[in-house]
């Protein structure tokens, strides 16, 4: 039959017109949305007005839709506990056990711990404020794995704090609203979070893709991760703070390193939110933007150290420069290397990659033997203050 | 035959109940719950109602419905907004371009074609996230999302055998 008998061909053909325009224009205004979605960065304005009206509607619905399920799950909880409590209590008197004997390891380790950091003058990390949330909503979907938490900026809840299970981290704040904040999981295809393994130091990125373990990505080293090795926040960068929990390593089926998250084995619905900025919250700002002191215009310091009886250079050096800075074998080393700056005291603030004491060692040398064939000071070794003193170094991007 | 039968076919009917069915099965799988250390699975309902108003008949308001759907969807998951929208028309569009070819078919034939759509959404969001994020998803991760969604055709079936024959103009 041709359209022209159908009784409704001529509305036909208009309609099926402007249904095909229409489907184009929407087309076109969600691939505009999606060009202009930017939500797994770090800038809180990037989340959006929409997000946030959304995540505050979402939260109080949410826990509503959420109460009969968590109701069910503390019936649950009640028979399993009636159920069970002969076994739990077999198996909590046997971990009583063994924590009996880590308390008096932790104890000695705890004082021996004191006294290297008061022998070194080590400044630790002040302890991070918490914020206890429920997660009113968990998507779980390739393509998103993210949880509506219902504590927000009147918490102090801020984009990119860290937040954990009480078994292990569990993601960071990519949105906050008044009541409510976005968490970004590990396993989301756009995070990234920086760690380590704890037994071996490697440093490695672990990438969420959508399933439940996600992928270490830039692993360095040789042999840098072995099968159960735990896997720790290594700090790197600075959005996180340095040895949370992450799960261990196993290897996945595709033959790549991935890791079985510690998260996922505690309840889904309860996080503390770290209220952790980055680094610089740690030190005085102020200090670090400080420029180093110029080296004094009379060179006293640069003839500390050196011998008169070294020989003199063929040519004779440029006026301003001293003779000779190279130590004699034997002698006691320089002063100004004898007493470095306490590179320890501040070990967050340094963020190059060279090691302070020698830093002060040259600073004053430096204009007069740019060549310094000279060994350098036998300055003590700045190994305290390397964990924190040169993340950013180690960052593998 | 029932006066409702010759009724025209109001929006609100056979679009806006379904959107918000569909909405509603999102809402209430977001529940955060594991049992065994299993969690819910989180099909994408809105197929549903992009399969069968497609097959139902061409329509001015059901991409704009698919695209409000969308973005619902994307503040509700915390996905990249305009991700849904657009993968579920493209596979709308692409439905609504083979409806002739649908027209009149067995309801198996029917699920594997409504199989075939969920592949197209699925498929696009997979190519956007991975250009978007620079990261590869998990196909294991797409796949039970795929099969969690191809098992929710019993849906899109009853919401085209109850408004197929609504519109006698596109019949």
């Amino acid at each position: 039959m041709a359209l022209r008998d159908n009784p409704f061909g001529e509305v036909r053909l208009p309609l099926l017109l402007s249904a095909a325009a229409a489907l184009l224009v929407a087309i076109v205004a969600a691939a505009a949305l999606l060009l202009t979605d930017r939500r797994e960065t770090f800038q809180s304005e990037a989340y959006g007005v929409t997000r946030r009206v959304g995540d505050q509607v979402a939260a109080p619905v949410n826990t509503v839709v959420a109460a009969p399920v968590r109701w069910g799950g503390s019936v649950v909880d009640y028979v399993q506990g009636y159920f069970f409590a002969v076994s739990e209590n077999r198996r909590l008197k046997a971990e009583l056990k063994e924590a009996q004997q880590w308390k008096v390891a932790a104890v000695a380790l705890r004082d021996t711990n004191d006294r290297y950091k008061a022998l070194l003058g080590l400044k630790t990390d002040p302890p991070i404020p918490m914020v206890a949330a429920r997660a009113v909503a968990d998507s779980r979907g390739p393509f998103a794995n993210t949880r509506l938490i219902n504590a927000g900026e009147e918490r102090g809840v801020s984009v990119g704090n860290p937040v954990m299970s009480e078994n292990g981290l569990v993601g960071r704040v990519i949105g906050v609203t008044t009541g409510a904040a976005r968490v970004l999981l590990l396993t989301d295809v756009a995070s990234r979070t920086p760690v380590m393994i704890d037994r071996t130091n490697a440093r490695a990125i672990l990438t969420g893709d959508g399933g439940p373990n996600p992928k270490m990505d830039y692993l360095r080293g040789n042999n840098p991760v072995a099968e159960g090795d735990q896997i720790l926040t290594s700090g790197d960068g600075g959005v996180l703070p340095r040895g949370l929990p992450v799960g261990r390593a196993v290897k996945g089926l595709d033959g790549r390193w991935r890791v079985v998250l510690a998260s996922d084995a505690a309840p889904v619905d309860f996080v503390r939110v770290l209220l952790f900025q980055d680094f610089r919250q740690l030190v005085d700002a102020k200090q670090l933007d400080k420029l180093p002191v110029p080296p004094p215009s009379e060179p006293v310091a640069q003839t500390v150290g050196v011998v008169g009886s070294t020989p003199a250079p063929a040519a004779s050096p440029p006026a301003g420069k001293p003779v000779d800075l190279k130590p004699a074998i034997g002698t006691p080393p320089p002063a100004a290397a004898a007493t470095p700056k306490p590179a320890a005291a501040k070990p967050a603030a340094a963020t190059s990659a060279k090691p302070p004491a020698s830093g002060t060692a040259t600073t004053a040398a430096k204009p007069a033997a740019p060549k310094a064939a000279a060994p350098k000071p036998p300055a003590p070794k700045p190994s305290v203050a390397r964990p924190a003193a040169d993340p950013a170094a180690e960052i593998p991007h | 035959m029932s006066f409702e039968a010759a009724r025209p076919l109001a929006p609100w009917r056979w679009i806006g109940g379904p959107m918000l069915t569909a909405l509603l099965g999102n809402l209430v799988l977001l529940v955060p719950f594991r049992v065994f250390g299993l969690q819910l699975p989180e099909p994408v309902f809105a197929m549903v109602p992009a399969f069968a108003w497609a097959v139902i008949r061409p329509s001015i308001l059901a991409p704009f419905a698919l695209l409000i759907m969308g973005v619902i969807m994307d503040i509700m998951w915390g996905s990249a907004i305009g991700l849904w929208s657009l993968s579920l028309l493209l596979a709308y569009g692409a439905v609504l371009s083979a409806r002739s070819i649908l027209a009149g078919q067995s309801r198996v034939v029917m699920w594997i074609w409504y199989a075939v759509a969920c592949g197209i959404a699925e498929g696009a969001g997979y190519l956007f996230v991975q250009l978007d994020s620079q990261s590869t998803p998990s196909p294991w991760a797409v796949g039970w999302q795929l099969l969690a969604t191809i098992l929710l055709y019993p849906f899109a079936d009853r919401l085209i055998d109850r408004f197929e024959d609504a519109d006698v103009r596109f019949r």
